[in-house]
């Protein structure tokens, strides 16, 4: 069922499309009205929470499907051709077989999702995703009892995807998710931003988004989604396993091998940003801490 | 011909022309930077953009020899600018790493002891401060020349610490870094050859 979440970022956080609100410019507002002392810590609050613009969204991106650099998606992503689209849904499933994106659309209830986006690479956003709870697509499927996990694999199109030609990474991309992960109310299907559909750079027509694990889990593009009992290869642990580990959760507490993982930047602060403490489960602590309930997550990183 | 004429053109040029482009384009970036024309993750993009520039002109500094032996172009005497310009770069790119993107000591200090990318960017840095310190003509006078050029020698260990540090902050083996890496090599391997041909020279003599 949809709804199942709902934000505690409201439509007083969200910024006005397209308007560049400068962050220290609000301090300096708020400041200038003599709130800043006492308002300090509720305003770092509501700071962190303000939606990052539609500019910095779409063409800051990881998507090697497009290149390595950040600029690449935005710059080379409008080769890729996302209409006609479906999804392949297979595996141990009721009702296997190839889903037309627009019959999904018309079938599922599109609603706001804002959320934290942390990527592995200690940057941040607040991003207003609109999209489905990826729980009612499996339930359109119907998922069978067997099932313990979900497998997701990215669209291969070289032609359309230069960033294919190199074997950066082993393609099709892929990723995977227990089902509890995948069945949770915060796990959506993102089909547009600020209510706008969703770039290619970001995962047109369809991407998954899990917002308490590190981005690289939410999967963009997605043209087959199995369902399975053993645990899925994902992509970024094949390439490099001691890095990038099957569960990925956001945790200030273990670092990721090269870089500490314990403060993130939230990109739009300019030159001088002030880091952020990174958040457990990226703020979503309370939503699927239970999930986690006496698992080692130093071992399952 | 050309090479004359290329010789004659760069002896009209004084070496202070390279500390004023390389001071003004660090200017620049920053600048861009301030004003959200390095894109919207400026930090980063900023840091990125000194350190491959301080590579790339690490790379310039050791082609010079290189070039006047095969191309008979002479360029020797931008060397130490182009030398000490690289330091600037690169102290630049450490400074706005600590201040600007890491900004807590206690972090700083774990990233330099417990992150081998890092540990590998300091020491090419720390090596560094003796080549730039000694350059100046006092220094060869105190020093000598041979001490002097041996002591320059950790240059090769800079341009190799550095290229190794740019490998390792990718995601996975990425192309760019791996050509900066195999330029630099390719460099020690020239100046190899020269060395082991002129041992073989001495011991016929």
């Amino acid at each position: 069922m949809a709804y199942r979440w709902s934000n505690d970022l409201t439509a007083a956080d969200v910024t006005p499309y397209g308007a560049y609100l400068n962050r220290r410019q609000v301090v300096a507002g708020i400041a200038g009205v003599g709130l800043s002392t006492i308002a300090g810590p509720v305003l770092a609050a509501a700071d962190e929470l303000k939606q990052n613009t539609w500019e910095e969204i779409t063409s800051y991106n990881n998507f090697y499907e497009f290149g390595t650099g950040k600029e690449d998606p935005s710059r080379y992503a409008e080769a890729l051709t996302t209409d006609p689209w479906s999804v392949k849904i297979d595996g141990m499933v009721d009702k296997p077989g190839e889903y037309a994106f627009d019959d999904i659309m018309a079938r599922m209830t599109i609603e706001e999702r804002i959320y934290r986006f942390r990527c592995v690479e200690a940057w941040s956003m607040v991003i207003p995703w609109n999209g489905f709870e990826l729980g009612d697509l499996l339930e359109l499927a119907g998922v069978q009892s067997g099932a313990r996990y979900v497998a997701f694999e990215t669209l291969v199109r070289p032609s359309e995807m230069r960033g294919q030609k190199y074997p950066v990474l082993d393609w099709p991309y892929v990723e995977g998710l227990r089902l509890d992960e995948a069945m949770h109310p915060l796990t959506i299907m993102a089909t547009g931003i600020y209510g706008r559909d969703i770039p290619k750079q970001n995962g047109a027509p369809l991407r998954l988004v899990v917002p308490w694990k590190y981005g690289f889990k939410s999967i963009k593009s997605i043209v087959r989604i199995t369902l399975t009992d053993k645990e899925p290869a994902t992509s970024w642990n094949m390439a490099i396993g001691r890095e990038y580990g099957f569960y990925s959760n956001v945790n200030p507490k273990v670092d990721h091998p090269r870089w500490s993982q314990a403060s993130e930047r939230l990109i739009g602060g300019g030159l001088f940003s002030k880091r952020q403490p990174t958040l457990m489960f990226n703020g979503y602590d309370q939503d699927v801490a239970a999930l986690y309930e006496g698992m080692d997550l130093t071992k399952y990183y | 011909m050309i090479v004359t004429a290329i010789n004659t053109a760069a002896r009209r040029i004084p070496p202070w022309t390279i500390y004023v482009l390389g001071a003004g384009y660090i200017v620049w970036l920053v600048w861009l930077g301030a004003t959200g024309g390095l894109g919207v993750e400026p930090i980063n993009a900023l840091e990125r953009e000194l350190g491959r520039t301080g590579l790339q002109l690490l790379l310039v500094g050791l082609a010079i020899t290189p070039l006047r032996r095969f191309a008979g172009i002479n360029l020797i005497r931008f060397r130490r600018a182009v030398g000490l310009t690289v330091f600037m770069f690169i102290t630049v790119h450490l400074t706005v790493w600590l201040v600007l993107d890491v900004q807590d000591w206690g972090l700083i200090w774990k990233d330099i002891v417990k992150r081998p990318y890092i540990t590998i960017g300091m020491v090419g840095f720390a090596v560094l401060i003796p080549l730039a310190t000694t350059s100046n003509n006092l220094s060869i006078r105190k020093l000598g020349p041979q001490v002097w050029k041996k002591l320059h020698w950790l240059t090769y260990a800079a341009v190799v610490l550095g290229a190794v540090h740019f490998v390792m902050i990718r995601k996975g083996w990425q192309l760019e870094p791996m050509i900066y890496l195999g330029v630099a090599l390719g460099l020690i391997a020239m100046r190899l050859k020269w060395k082991r041909r002129q041992g073989a020279v001495v011991k016929a003599g």
